[in-house]
């Protein structure tokens, strides 16, 4: 890549991982494990060229790579958005208090 | 403009979708809108890389077949996956993460190596080493998470000389191949010492230290796809790259520094292993004191306030359901039940709110280290469950101590602390802990969900009518 190109590019990295400190430095204990699901899902953004790779599918060598890339980051995509979703759902405000009543008759039982 | 035009604005789109996402994650009641945020991100650029060029109709087949199959393997493990399993849950990721970009990394480089500069050659070969040195790596963390691996650490000597040496030779390759790219062997034996590096890098790595390299993995994922983003010329990975590996940098530093230790400590220190040798030594134990599922329920029952810190302990009992429902009955009481978590209980970031909100535990009642350590005064009754050097006061005294200088939740400075353990074994580490011969401090032995299930009762009081 020509220097323009590369000084471009360190122009766009610098500032989002700045963006990106700023923001994910707000962000909560509590949520840090949907944090880290999310940023997996959102990192698997390697899909697009993943799919390039593999759609021109210039060598059957490239194919293969690119097939895999395609698995691996689909894989990650899917997944790291549903469980997010799954765990975030969880994390509920306090709303009234909950009866503990199945649970209370296990232990005496 | 023409179609490439259009798709960088679609690609830029998804960016500033990106964004939102991290920042709608700074609130548990807006997150759900942040995975939405990433989700029409993500959408919008991969319909609108369907439209790149020269894609052809045999490879929309291939990149159909591939989707599914990713698709088929992603739903459940997004859909199955316990909540208890989700430190594992999460390093499979990165190994898939670290796996997608290595390979088209490889795929890059054969097909436009003639083209590269210096300077692509160099990033590209740093990027292949990256991806799979998370590859391995991640999936070494995984194994040891699943405890398909031995959590113990493993160390030799002079372990640290061939891990340098490993990563040495990887790195000198990179270089070599920088001036002779037109050598096919080199890239591949970057790749095998890439992989051998990951394996090493985790062997030494103890249970206790997990969140902090599965931290440090997030960021390395999150450099190799900005470092692929820098070959390819794809804006939109550098930006995604980047913000996943800020991500992973920060919480990388939360976790030392809620260990006080260094990077290079946590990975070259091989921490669990020196601590064998230190519990090995008769130490003068002192006496302690023991109380009953009653005593401590009767205490807890009268109680003001009562603070339960979690840690790794009640992950592996699964206690987390027994231990909302004691929380509730407590409450029914009129006690203020709060959970005290420190940042590294647990095997990674945030692991214990992910349980404690899996059982239905408001997340109000979730307190970080830094707002609940000034209200231990004023806290009648710690249940300490599953949980051991970050309640140890030696940290805050004791220069001697392995852990001397970790920040630790205060929980001596309440008024009583029940401690609830299997036995008086030393802890993960193998530290002796002080606060078990605290005279304020009385030990419950037995299995955590058991005991929380059994201090339920008690609170409750049903027990009563059957025992008495």
């Amino acid at each position: 890549m020509s220097t323009d190109v590369i000084i471009t590019s360190l122009f766009i990295f610098s500032l989002a991982a700045f963006v990106g400190f700023e923001v994910i430095r707000r962000i909560p204990k509590l949520l840090h494990t949907p944090l880290m699901a999310l940023t997996n899902a959102l990192s698997s953004i390697a899909l697009v060229v993943s799919i390039v790779i593999l759609g021109q599918g210039e060598t059957t060598y490239a194919q293969v790579l690119g097939f895999i890339a395609v698995v691996a980051s689909s894989i990650n995509m899917v997944g790291g958005f549903i469980i997010t979703d799954r765990m975030l759902k969880m994390f509920k405000p306090r709303e009234r208090v909950v009866k503990p009543a199945a649970g209370s008759e296990d232990g005496a039982a | 403009m023409d179609r490439m035009n259009w798709i960088q604005l679609a690609y830029l789109v998804a960016a500033l979708g990106f964004a939102f996402s991290l920042k709608w994650m700074s609130q548990a009641s807006t997150a759900r809108r942040g995975v939405l945020a990433g989700e029409i991100g993500f959408g919008i650029a991969i319909v609108a890389t369907l439209f790149w060029p020269d894609i052809t109709s045999e490879g929309y087949i291939l990149i159909a077949v591939a989707f599914l199959i990713g698709s088929a393997i992603g739903v459940p493990l997004g859909l199955l996956v316990p909540m208890t399993a989700m430190p594992q849950r999460i390093a499979l990721s990165h190994a898939f993460g670290g796996l997608a970009v290595g390979m088209v990394g490889i795929a890059d480089f054969y097909l436009r190596r003639e083209g590269f500069t210096n300077f692509d050659l160099l990033v590209i070969g740093i990027e292949i080493t990256l991806g799979f040195l998370v590859f391995t790596g991640s999936l070494m963390a995984a194994g040891k998470l699943q405890e398909w691996l031995p959590q113990r650490p493993i160390v030799y000597a002079g372990q640290n000389i061939v891990n340098f040496l490993v990563l040495g030779a990887a790195l000198a390759l990179v270089i070599y191949q920088m001036f002779e790219p037109d050598q096919n062997w080199v890239v591949p034996a970057i790749v095998v010492l890439g992989m051998v590096f990951g394996v090493f890098l985790i062997i030494p790595i103890g249970g206790a230290d997990m969140p902090t390299v599965i931290a440090l993995l997030n960021a390395y994922a999150g450099l190799s796809a900005a470092a692929l983003g820098f070959v390819l010329g794809s804006d939109l990975l550098i930006v995604a790259g980047a913000l996943d590996g800020a991500s992973g940098l920060i919480l990388a530093i939360i976790m030392c520094r809620a260990m006080n230790r260094s990077f290079s400590n946590v990975l070259f220190g091989a921490f669990g292993a020196t601590d064998e040798v230190g519990s090995g030594e008769a130490h003068e134990q002192g006496t302690y004191r023991t109380a009953s599922v009653d005593e401590a329920a009767d205490l807890m029952k009268i109680a003001h306030s009562v603070v339960i810190v979690p840690g790794y302990g009640m992950a592996v009992a699964q206690a987390q359901h027994k231990v909302r429902e004691l929380a509730d009955a407590l409450e029914k009481e009129g006690v203020e039940v709060r959970f005290a978590i420190h940042p590294v209980a647990g095997r990674m970031p945030g692991h214990m709110n992910v349980l404690l909100a899996e059982a239905n535990v408001p997340y109000e009642q979730l307190l970080d280290m830094d707002e609940i350590n000034s209200d231990f005064p004023q806290t009648d009754v710690v249940l300490v469950l599953g949980a051991n050097d970050v309640v140890n006061p030696a940290a805050r005294h004791d220069k001697s101590s392995p852990i001397y200088g970790m920040p630790i939740l205060d929980v001596d400075k309440a008024q009583t602390v029940f401690v609830v353990k299997r036995s008086m074994r030393a802890g993960f580490a193998g530290i002796e802990n002080e606060l078990f011969f605290n005279e304020k401090t009385q030990m419950v032995f037995g299995d955590a969900k058991q005991v929380v299930a059994d201090l339920t009762t008690e609170v409750t009081g049903q027990r009563d009518a059957i025992s008495l």
